[in-house]
């Protein structure tokens, strides 16, 4: 089967459901660790509180993750969520390079930065 | 209320979100921005926060659907793509400076909108001299039709292009898929099928919301917590609303959305007004 948009759309459609079981998976297995760990905490949401920093990077999610930490396995999850949308745009770079469509590799690859910019250094 | 039944409360509310907006055809962040902030009172930075990361989830949800109906169009969606992701990083870098009054108050404004918008009636397509600028773009497509394949090529491609920025910039600043907004930019601007739009629209909102997140992840919104509840209360409620769809009256149930949206909307903007 040759590359066409069709193909392309289906890859696209197949990834991203993946991508959103994986995350749903991965956040209810903190949710019940959560629970049973937290189900007796009361939790204040009425003021803003930035949330603290090891669990706002890639890094910090990690290091919990490791150590078991329910909060860290549910952003880990979000993190997931939020990464599957980012590589169904580069996924389209690939498909319109091979569909060797330059304008549409440019305009793809311009869609990407933006993404990647406001996951690692928009302010 | 312990850590326990908060959940549950919030898992359950998300859930009927989640339905509500897809059976209203406006999505699950529109409804649970106002439903976090007026009977939590969560705070609306958390609350938005949520909200985002539930949007993604429900569109990447749908999208396999969606491409199975073979409506969607790549070209046109990626293109239009680079307007919403510029608009979501002014949105969301807005939002971490604006205070919770003005988000609110901008937030009602748009859920009154909305409810308008969801009772409008939809346009016929007008064939028009196709866009210079469209079709070097290579913004056409075509689907299938009982007649055959109708082709279709965009027009005004500009102005599809600066509300897509708009769009861009509500999904950032509010947490919200603005599905409702690139709707317009498509169908009514760019004269597309309202099949297209709908079902484009449907994939550009993960990218979109996804561009906001980057710096709500970073700024802190996103508390685990409170996201966890939502985010599968409104794709699990998202997805069993999609199923009734085909079984339930859409005229009386849009109607009925409209009210509640409209009472929601009016209450946002008391409460920015207020401070309360």
């Amino acid at each position: 089967m040759s590359w066409n948009d069709k193909r392309l759309e289906t890859l696209v459609g197949m990834m991203l459901r993946t991508g959103v079981l994986l995350a749903a998976a991965v956040v209810l297995t903190g949710a019940v660790m959560y629970l049973v760990q937290n189900h007796a905490a009361v939790r204040d949401y009425t003021h803003f509180r930035p949330e603290p920093a090891p669990f706002a990077t890639l890094k910090g999610a990690a290091t919990g993750f490791t150590s078991g930490d329910p909060r860290s396995i549910i952003m880990l999850g979000l993190l997931i969520l939020i990464a599957t949308p980012v590589a169904r745009v580069g996924m389209c770079v690939i498909g319109f390079l091979m569909e060797r469509d330059r304008l549409y590799v440019a305009v793809s690859s311009a869609v990407l930065l933006i993404l990647l910019y406001s996951l690692f250094f928009h302010r | 209320m312990n850590e326990f039944w908060f959940v549950v409360v919030i898992f359950a509310s998300s859930l009927a979100g989640g339905l509500l907006g897809a059976l209203g055809g406006l999505g699950g962040g529109i409804v649970i921005v106002p439903v976090l902030t007026i009977f939590f009172h969560v705070d609306i930075h958390y609350a938005i926060g949520a909200s985002l990361v539930s949007v993604i989830a429900t569109s990447s949800g749908a999208a396999a659907a969606y491409v199975r109906e073979g409506f969607s169009n790549i070209r046109i969606g990626m293109f239009l793509e680079i307007a919403t992701t510029l608009g979501a990083l002014a949105g969301a870098w807005l939002t971490t400076r604006a205070p919770a009054a003005a988000i609110a108050i901008i937030f009602g404004a748009v859920l009154l909108y909305s409810a308008y918008a969801t009772l409008r009636t939809q346009h016929e397509v007008f064939t028009e001299e196709p866009d210079k600028l469209a079709v070097r773009l290579k913004l056409r497509g075509s689907f299938p039709t009982d007649s055959g394949e109708q082709s279709y090529v965009a027009q005004h491609v500009p102005l599809g292009f600066g509300i897509m920025g708009l769009a861009g910039i509500l999904s950032g600043l509010l947490g919200l898929g603005a599905g409702a907004v690139k709707v317009i930019a498509m169908d009514q601007a760019m004269r597309l099928p309202f099949k297209v739009s709908t079902t484009t629209s449907n994939f550009m909102i993960g990218v979109t919301a996804a561009a906001g997140a980057g710096l709500y992840l970073r700024a802190g919104y996103l508390a685990p917590g409170l996201v966890m509840p939502v985010m599968l209360g409104v794709l699990t409620g998202s997805l069993i609303g999609s199923r009734l769809l085909v079984r339930v009256h859409v005229k009386t149930l849009k109607r009925v959305f409209a009210v509640l949206v409209i009472a929601m909307g009016v209450e946002m903007i008391y409460k920015g007004v207020t401070g309360s």
